[in-house]
């Protein structure tokens, strides 16, 4: 085979940068990474590249090849013309570190401001019950292995200067899963709205094509979420009815995906984040799930528990008292 | 207290490694009040964890209700030929259904059941279906619940930082010295207790299914720092690995395939797993193709089967050297592979089931596996040998150093059964977060770094710098992963291994005289001599011990002594550890004793 | 080497405060600025180029068609019971002066749907506003303080839900249309224009309803797609919704093209280029 024509990117900050060329042999299914390892291994020793597991599970190695952000590891050779040199450049959007590595930390920065999942503090987890179809989008948000490929294309954190922050698709997405989660209490659509600029968005759907993931990122997470906060903020209509109605809900209300606990027994408290005594023996951990699970022959239909999402207070937790009373109305069935 | 010329942080709880099982120790020890600091050689969140696909082992009983904690024990027990430590397997099936269930607390979403539980899966040597799962990506799942929850609960995070030294005090460890990555300069870690949780070795060998973090970074520094290593010969070869194209030569095909349903075939179509099936353990799988087939049928619409498994469900080692014995004998694919095949299934099933098995095949090697077979062989997995441990704390035999997942040796025995790793790096990973809470709680004095080992450490990192010439790293490597795959691979005996131990002390001559050019910023070849004494270590301990074991057992498999020897080897350990000499010694301790009424539930399987 | 630990405060606390935190502001990278600077060597710019094309030749052609065509050249754009889509409903009072199009009452509502819509929006910020003109591609450096959808006028975009109810009205009336062009003087036929008048209601049809903001409304708003048996319903309904809206693109270019070619022959019926091929009987 024809040996391929890397020409790949190599500087420090305050350095002047330049192309170094490489010619590299190449195997049958080499990817962009083999390559760069390749030097690694035979030219270059200290070309700094960041990467993990090469198997595009991990997205460390994000990177600008031919201009396009692409993982390298999943980046075949095999898909360019090997007769004009492949051009390969770090993460663009990003302050550089070294050669193909990038200092990602503001990512980090970012996601430590969103308001983590948040269950409804009244309804034992033994009571949660919920179909594949109520977890399906947010399986696909939760996917994401935060390469970052979508935060480096996205032309408002690459090109312009905003005002405020803008916290960009990958967190937009973050912000979805945890929004669309059945049984997640906490209302971030203002959060959204002042904090993490979603505004700025102007769904050009960059995001959506880099995703190495194939995660719909534009139409299935920013639009929607865009359509939420339209419902708290641009809606005359429901803000009218809000007012009406002198509730700070949104229209539908929320209805949690829970079982009634069984007749008579006081349902178990949550498992507790503090696990494991280090002097616990083998008595019992393993039971405490049990009468829930011995209640579940045929499956039952989930009982409707409803609560209200707070429109204009971010984090206002549903009301914390309804869910047990809908539970007794019913009587336990 | 800092050392002039040392960027310092204090922690009463230093974690080394934020994989599951740093990160589930680093939330608990927070969770317990001590102040921790989490280190990891990558970014946060990219730990080797998230590679693991086909899910945790629980037995929540959510699919077949005759599943208990007791009936995993066995099976965890049975899969490791009995040389687990009785009560870590023990713990380890009692605890784990609620380590997922607390998962979920955190926000993970699992796959469903029918009647909205948490779906559980089937795999390989386990009685029923057990693996809470998330399509096959449960690793990520997990890596990202346990992250947020960590960066939510004040756990300060070191990413991209080598740990190369622990810190010794008088009978205790005093913290660990390392360097950024980025920089290259050095940083020192004060603390009262180090939990170790770095993983495996994989990278010792060619074809493996580990990232390059897996350079045995724990085994060596508990190793170095005195601590026993255990079980060492034991290091497991999943049977399914990418064979082509040679660019992801090893790369993981989850076991999950199996579990869906997946059928191995060699090159003139044999299904040949009916061959390999161990007589003693015939009885639970089916007897025909018809039978295997109706437990497919049956489980993949969640319920529990009347059918028994199909062969395919063997334990990993078992299938391993079924595979690679068929391709020894000629009957392998082009590529020196078998054929894995789950193309009969419906395409959207495989897609909704196995979507980024799907999304590897398709982008990596051009093959559609709802159209036609992968070509898959055995690639280096995981290392069942690790630091021996206290079983509920997770203490190591030096004070103060703790250990926790795959670092941990004693748990699996021989032989890990599929999905019980991810279960153990929650189960440990939360008692070894408490347990060093604990040790820091009653150890009130703030920890002393003796600055002679300080600066020590800061002039070995230095040497392969302003070396003026000498070896490269890199050849060293694959000089080194070579001499392991061919050597100390599947199949093992007695002249292959002494050979290795003499290369061994070879490549560990060279690499005294490493040469490093480019300076200490995130300089990939400077990074690799440290890990490369690691792996050099670890390649020691498996050696030596692989050469004790005159046996066959799980994982290992010796040439030359076929048979399992429970006579001489039933029920005894081996042993790494420093002689007073410095030298590597190898000896020998009986496995822990067993509870009568545990051995009782194991009656029920022999 | 970063230490992402959070602030102390941050600690056993799960609902975010009274003010949710402060994002801070990505630094800056390294990208190349400027129009169309970039070191993709594919041919990026054809897909906006035809984008910029098509919709402005569309432009054109409906702008002339509903506003100059009938007032100044006396083209009718109602022939042989057919109407043009562009003028239904047709609101007609007396007191009209000759130069006011009736589609003038009409246009705003598909046209204020268009331009809101998702879709839309991607194409013309890329074809047009070249922000930006394609992926990892330069933009004129001459917004430094950007807020697009953030402010005043492009904030407007939210209100796409109620251009999507009012889109309902004229889409009545299409169907009304089409179905009464069945039918003329006494006579039914089943023509050419009569067909294409169904086939341009039908793809209108689809786009509307394959809207984002109709997949959210009907249902995508909900969290829990099984606690009750309306949601339920309203599950089915946004899985059909979104079956429609993966293809939002094809749709919005379809009725795009339908809508001008039902106009186009109408009026060419009107002023006898063409016949109407029909089965009358």
């Amino acid at each position: 085979m024809p040996d391929a024509h890397l020409k790949v990117f190599r500087g420090r900050p305050g350095e002047p940068s330049e192309f170094v060329d490489f010619d590299v042999p190449v195997e049958e299914g080499m990817v962009v990474l083999d390559a760069l390892h390749w030097i690694q291994g035979h030219r270059a020793p200290d070309l700094a590249v960041r990467w993990n597991c090469k198997a595009a599970k991990c997205g460390s190695c994000g990177a600008e090849v031919n201009g396009r952000p692409s993982l390298t590891c999943k980046t075949r050779l095999s898909d360019f013309d090997l007769d004009e040199p492949i051009t390969v450049e770090p993460m663009r959007a990003f302050p550089l570190i070294k050669d193909l590595v990038t200092d990602v930390s503001w990512n980090y920065a970012v996601n430590r401001t969103i308001t983590p999942f948040t269950p409804p503090e009244n309804l034992p987890q033994e009571q949660w019950r919920w179909q594949q179809r109520d977890v399906d989008r947010v399986q696909e948000f939760r996917k994401c292995i935060e390469c970052f490929l979508c935060q480096d294309v996205c032309h408002v954190l690459r090109n312009h200067e905003t005002e405020r922050a803008f916290m960009g698709p990958r967190f937009l997405i973050r912000v979805a899963s945890l929004e669309m989660h059945p049984i997640d209490q906490v209302d971030r659509r203002q959060y959204l709205k002042d904090s993490g600029g979603i505004g700025y968005c102007n769904i050009t759907k960059c995001c959506t094509e880099v995703c190495p993931e194939h995660i719909k990122i534009t139409d299935n997470g920013i639009i929607p979420l865009k359509e939420r906060v339209a419902d708290a903020y641009y809606d005359p209509l429901q803000w009218a009815w809000r007012k009406l109605r002198g509730r700070e809900a949104t229209g539908a209300g929320t209805e949690l995906p829970v079982l009634p606990a069984p007749v008579g027994a006081p349902p178990p408290p949550a498992a507790a984040t503090t696990p494991t005594d280090a002097t616990a023996t083998e008595s019992a951990p393993a039971q405490t799930a049990e009468p829930a699970a011995a209640g579940t022959g045929p499956a039952r239909p989930p009982r409707r528990v409803r609560t209200t999402k707070s429109a204009r207070q971010t984090a206002g937790r549903k009301d914390a008292a309804r869910a047990p009373r809908g539970r007794r109305d019913g009587g336990a069935g | 207290m800092a050392i002039s010329g040392f960027e310092t942080h204090v922690h009463d709880v230093l974690v080394v490694g934020a994989g599951g099982a740093g990160l589930r120790a680093a939330i608990e020890a927070r969770a317990r009040g001590a102040s921790v600091g989490l280190v990891c050689k990558s970014l946060l969140g990219k730990a080797h964890t998230v590679m693991a696909e086909g899910g945790a082992a629980a037995a929540l009983a959510h699919v077949a209700p005759d599943d208990n904690w007791k009936v995993h024990f066995r099976d965890t027990m049975v899969g490791g030929k009995l040389l687990n430590h009785p009560r870590m397997a023990q713990l380890h099936a009692l605890e784990a259904p609620d380590r997922i269930r607390e998962l979920e607390l955190w926000g993970a979403v699992f796959d469903r059941t029918a009647d909205g539980r948490i779906s559980q899966r089937p795999f390989g040597g386990h009685t029923y279906p057990r693996l809470a799962h998330v399509g096959d990506r449960t690793g990520l799942e997990m890596m990202r619940t346990l992250q947020d929850k960590a960066v939510h609960s004040d756990v300060d995070v070191y990413m991209e930082c080598t740990i190369t030294h622990l810190i010794t005090g008088p009978g205790r460890i005093m913290g660990a010295f390392g360097y950024w990555r980025v920089t290259g300069e050095p940083v020192l870690f004060p603390a009262k207790a180090v939990v170790l949780a770095t993983g495996g070795i994989g990278k010792a060998y060619e074809v493996t299914s580990n990232s390059w973090e897996y350079s045995g970074d724990g085994h060596a520094l508990a190793y170095l720092a005195g601590a026993e290593l255990i079980d060492m010969e034991f290091v497991q070869f999943h049977p399914t690995g990418m064979v082509w194209p040679p660019g992801v030569r090893g790369l993981l095909v989850t076991e999950a395939v199996r579990g869906e349903g997946g059928i191995l075939r060699n090159k003139d179509g044999e299904r040949f797993m009916w061959k390999y099936l161990p007589e003693d353990r015939r009885q639970e799988y089916a007897a025909t193709d018809e039978e295997a087939e109706r437990w497919v049928e049956v489980t993949a619409q969640g319920r529990s089967s009347e059918a028994r498994r199909p062969p395919e469900l063997s334990t990993r080692d078992n299938v391993s050297r079924a595979i690679y014995t068929e391709v020894k004998e000629g009957r392998g694919s082009p590529h020196g592979g078998v054929y894995l095949d789950i193309s009969y299934l419906p395409a959207e099933h495989i897609r909704r089931k196995l979507p980024s098995m799907f999304d590897q095949f398709k982008e990596l090697a051009d093959v559609d596996i709802t159209r036609g077979p992968m070509e898959v062989g055995p690639t280096t997995h995981y290392v069942m040998g690790g630091v021996r441990v206290d079983a509920e704390t997770g203490a190591t035999t030096v004070p103060g150093l703790f250990a926790a997942g795959e670092v941990a040796g004693g748990m699996h025995g021989a032989n890990r059964l599929g999905g019980n790793s991810l279960s153990d790096l929650l189960v440990f990973g939360a008692r070894t977060g408490a347990g060093a809470a604990a040790y820091a709680a009653r150890n009130a004095a703030s920890a002393y770094v003796d600055p002679s080992q300080a600066y020590r450490a800061a002039r070995q990192l230095s040497a392969p710098l302003e070396r003026e010439d000498g070896e490269d790293a890199y050849a060293i490597q694959r000089d080194l992963q070579a001499m392991m795959q061919s050597l100390v691979g599947i199949f093992r005996e007695e002249a292959d291994l002494r050979e290795a131990l003499g290369r061994l002390t070879d490549l560990e001559t060279r690499w005294q005289s490493i040469k490093v050019t480019g300076g200490r910023m995130y300089n990939p070849g400077w990074n690799l001599v440290f890990e490369l004494r690691n792996l050099l270590t670890v390649s020691r301990a498996v050696t030596l011990s692989a050469l004790q074991r005159t046996e066959s057992r799980g994982a290992h498999s010796r040439v030359d002594y076929p048979e399992q020897d429970d006579r001489n080897w039933g029920v005894i350990n081996s042993v790494i550890c420093r002689g007073p000499d410095g030298a590597m010694m190898v000896a020998r301790s009986g496995v822990p004793p067993m509870a009568s009424e545990l051995r009782g539930l194991l009656g029920a399987a022999h | 080497m970063t230490s992402i630990a959070p602030p102390a405060a941050q600690l056993d606390r799960p609902a975010s405060p009274a003010r949710p935190p402060a994002s801070p502001i990505k630094p800056t990278g390294t990208a190349r600025q400027g129009l169309f600077a970039t070191r993709r060597p594919d041919a990026w710019w054809i897909e906006p180029t035809i984008v910029a094309i098509g919709f402005g030749a569309f432009i054109l052609y409906s702008l002339f068609s509903s506003l100059v065509w009938e007032p100044v050249f006396h083209v009718p754009y109602e022939a042989q019971g057919y109407l043009s889509p562009f003028f239904s409903p047709l609101i007609k009072p007396d007191w009209l002066p000759w130069w006011f199009s009736p589609a003038i009452l009409i246009l705003w509502i598909p046209l204020g749907f268009r331009t809101t819509c998702y879709y839309y929006r991607k194409a013309y910020y890329r074809a047009y506003f070249v922000d930006p003109p394609a992926c990892a591609v330069g933009e004129p450096t001459i917004h430094s303080r950007y807020r697009l959808e953030a402010a005043f006028p492009f904030i407007l975009q939210n209100i796409h839900r109620y251009f999507l109810y009012l889109a309902f009205i004229p889409l009545f009336f299409l169907w009304l249309d089409a179905f009464l062009a069945l039918r003329q003087e006494g006579v039914w036929r089943i023509g050419v224009i009569g067909a294409l008048m169904f086939l341009n209601v039908a793809l209108l049809t689809g786009y509307s309803l394959s809207c984002h903001s109709f997949r959210h409304v009907i249902g995508g708003k909900m969290d829990c797609f099984s606690c009750s048996r309306g949601a339920l319903l309203r599950y089915r309904a946004w899985e059909r919704a979104t079956w429609l809206n993966i293809h939002h693109l094809r749709w919005a270019w379809a009725s795009l093209i339908s809508v001008a070619v039902t106009d186009l022959l109408i009026r060419l019926l009107a002023i006898g280029v063409i016949g109407d091929p029909a089965l009358r009987f």
